[in-house]
């Protein structure tokens, strides 16, 4: 049983069809990535997994690790393992990341019915996360993404993943804005987190961040459904040719919304 | 952050309407006759046993205030008040004598409140930030009068006389009729010259000059009887070079009808002195369709009178249907300073018109304003200031930053200051700001495995975080219980 399984999902945002029956089964222990043009649905497949509000599913199942989700709240996704590192992390001034962090993951645990961690084990445990991912610990004292740069927004997420230990990590554009050292450093943190229980969907426009993120499977989605799957070949290919051919594809097979 | 997931419990665990301390303690109660007139004043004034020269106060009081009509320049709606529905005087009946005869029931509630008044209990440490242990000293007020006040012996060690005031009116009487109404006169506002009328007990503070007070002082009001007003009356003196650190907190049965509270509270600092008062407000802010509720209609100012004092506000209002509530200073010492640090948190129904004034009269005065209005359900919150320079307040400095937040779409929040500066080389600096939580901002902390009730109690916690570190850490850790508590049902 695939720990993913994504069948005919059809969703609309304000009365718009974003996905037009996109089908994904995604194994425990692999990384896919899905590339696309702008539009074509990418983001709104990372939203939709992890419950964000106000997308519409008019059809279809997701179904995570054999259990119907999508009735779920994001919280109790999270709690089943459900991670999604965001695209445009969000600011919380005024509350400490560690603080956030804490706040989360015992409300991750009590919520599994594990015991809470205290304070100082719960810094023991975040220390040695952070330290692995090279995070200088004063990251962790500061206000959440507070006047933090793109770059240490985006190493913060893989730092919220690694302590969180999710069992599907979504990442959306999660190299966006980022510049070649940042990049690596990123791609690092998420290697160092592969695991024969994890899997990974990785969302990109660009192949740059599979150079680094070697994916074992390759999407390409385009206007709401999944229109190829390959191996990493495919990423090369789409550098040198664009997506305009899919995207004519998708029209003449009457995909357009 | 424990305490988050500590209040949610704890707000789960809470009745249909939230207010925790809605409960009503059946003692047995000495009135005084329902309505406002002279009898009535000479009737608490006999209870009190007070002296000549304070019933005459009473009665020019009362006499000026029929004259006066109440402010309508709130932004807060409600129906009129019948004053003559009113008990203005309600005590237990058995007088304590120590704190051993404390009513039982009396003391049970203190106790459901969480505030211990046996100072056996006290001296064994509450419990505060981090475990520490810590000492306060308390002056419970129940409906009319005081029935505790515990730690006096050990105050009166260092001379820092801390009573009800009705007692220093038999005790001290030469310096409460030294201070009192020289800060809040007699005729200042409707709501005070009505408590100057009747006023029947609250706290009496006088720290001796060069003394710093050994501990916290606090006081806690308790509404109890039905129909009752609560009008206490609260007068800080910190004699020259002194230091007091002082807060009250309220709390009131849930009732249908509205309950009146208008106290007044006076400080006085002295050359090189400060007070810093605290308050934490929970009243019963009414029910879920806005019926019933403590009207909370305040005086409150403090009086820089010496040189370089220095007189810090800082309030944490979460109750009362509505709130009309000013605390001010006056800036009258060369080089004094006025801080005022506020959170305010509407929820439900509630209406919210505060602020603050800092009048700047003596040379090089400083001042300093953080405000923080949260707004949510169908309330309103409106922050109200005055920031003056007098003509010879050279060198006046203020610095004002009031932010709001909003929760949901039904609720307002409002800024009104008022800047006058009369002198050319006063600076003030003004900021504010408006910000809703996001539905991005929850979004992003549920997908990190929070609950929505959680995410806003972390939010808003963050929000007003500079102005909760004012407060004495002995009451932080509630204070951040006390907002998640408000804040229940803000969400989904």
């Amino acid at each position: 049983m695939p720990l993913l399984e994504i069948k005919n999902l059809n969703v609309e945002v304000d009365g718009k069809k974003i996905l037009n029956g996109l089908d994904l089964a995604v194994e425990a222990g692999s990384v896919h990535a899905i590339m696309g043009p702008n539009g074509s649905g990418k983001s709104t497949l990372a939203h939709v997994l992890a419950g964000k509000p106000n997308y519409t599913v008019t059809q279809g199942q997701v179904r995570f690790s054999g259990e119907d989700v999508l009735a779920l709240r994001p919280d109790e996704r999270a709690a089943r393992g459900i991670f999604l590192a965001f695209q445009y992390p969000l600011e919380i001034p005024g509350v400490a990341t560690f603080t956030f962090l804490q706040a989360a993951l015992n409300a991750q645990r009590k919520y599994r019915g594990e015991p809470e961690l205290a304070t100082p084990a719960f810094l023991k445990r975040v220390r040695e996360v952070a330290g692995k991912l090279g995070i200088p610990e004063d990251m962790g004292r500061r206000p959440l993404n507070v006047g933090f740069s793109g770059g240490e927004k985006k190493r913060n997420e893989i730092m919220q993943m690694a302590l969180l230990e999710p069992r599907l990590c979504v990442l959306d554009e999660t190299d966006s804005g980022l510049d070649i050292d940042a990049l690596k450093i990123v791609a690092d943190g998420v290697n160092h987190l592969r695991d024969p229980k994890r899997a990974f969907i990785v969302i990109t426009h660009y192949q740059r961040l599979l150079n680094y993120i070697v994916p074992d499977v390759v999407h390409v989605l385009a206007r709401g459904r999944i229109v190829r799957t390959g191996g990493k070949e495919i990423a090369l290919e789409l550098e040198a040719q664009g997506y305009a051919q899919y995207q004519e594809d998708a029209a003449l097979a009457g995909l357009n919304a | 952050m424990p305490a988050v997931q500590e209040t949610v419990d704890r707000v789960r665990r809470i009745d249909v309407d939230q207010y925790k301390y809605g409960f009503e303690t059946l003692v047995e109660t000495d009135k005084a006759p329902k309505g406002l007139s002279e009898d009535t004043i000479r009737f608490i004034s006999a209870k009190k046993n007070e002296p000549e020269w304070m019933l005459a106060w009473r009665l020019d009081a009362y006499r000026r205030w029929l004259t006066m009509s109440e402010p309508t320049w709130a932004k807060v709606k409600f129906g009129p008040i019948d004053y003559q529905g009113i008990y203005y005087y309600a005590a237990p009946k058995k007088k304590p004598q120590s704190l051993d005869e404390i009513d039982p029931e009396i003391l049970k509630t203190y106790e459901k409140l969480g505030i211990p008044l046996r100072e056996r209990e006290v001296l064994l440490g509450i419990e505060g930030a981090d475990g520490a242990r810590s000492r306060v000293a308390v002056d419970a007020v129940f409906d009319s009068v005081s029935v505790a006040t515990t730690f006096q012996a050990e105050l009166a060690k260092a001379g820092v006389l801390f009573m009800p005031i009705s007692e220093a009116l038999q005790k001290h009487p030469e310096l409460v009729k030294k201070y009192l109404g020289t800060v809040v006169p007699l005729s200042d506002n409707f709501y005070a010259t009505l408590n100057s009328a009747v006023f029947s007990d609250g706290s009496f503070v006088y720290v001796p000059p060069g003394v710093r007070c050994p501990m916290e002082l606090s006081t806690y009001f308790r509404i109890n009887e039905r129909n009752t007003g609560q009008f206490e009356r609260t007068l800080i003196i910190a004699d020259k070079g002194a230091y007091v650190s002082y807060l009250e907190g309220c709390t009131a049965p849930m009732r249908d009808e509205n309950q009146l509270h208008a106290a007044v509270v006076e400080l006085v600092a002295l050359d090189d002195a400060e007070v810093k008062y605290s308050t934490i407000q929970n009243w019963y802010p009414g029910d879920a369709a806005g019926r019933g509720g403590v009207y909370n209609f305040v005086t409150k100012r403090g009086d820089c009178r010496g040189a370089r004092s220095k007189i810090s506000w800082t309030q944490l209002e979460t109750g009362s249907a509505i709130t009309w509530k000013y605390p001010s200073c006056i800036l009258r010492g060369d080089h004094s300073r006025g801080e005022f640090y506020s959170i305010a948190i509407s929820n439900g129904h509630q209406q919210v018109d505060s602020g603050t004034k800092m009048l700047h009269l003596g040379r090089h005065t400083s001042s300093r304003i953080i405000s923080k209005g949260i707004a949510a359900g169908h309330s309103n919150n409106t922050y109200r200031g005055l920031v003056s320079a007098h003509r010879r307040a050279t060198g006046a400095r203020n610095f004002t930053n009031c932010d709001s937040l909003l929760i949901g779409e039904k609720c307002g929040a409002h800024t009104v200051p008022y800047i006058e500066a009369k002198n050319s080389s006063a600076v003030f600096e003004h900021e504010a700001t408006t910000s809703k939580i996001s539905e991005e901002t929850l979004f992003y902390c549920t997908q990190r495995g929070l609950s929505a009730e959680e995410a806003v109690a972390l939010v808003v916690n963050g929000f007003v975080r500079d102005v909760l570190q004012q407060l004495p850490m002995e009451f932080a850790v509630e204070g951040r219980k006390l907002i998640s508590i408000s804040l229940e049902g803000s969400v989904g």
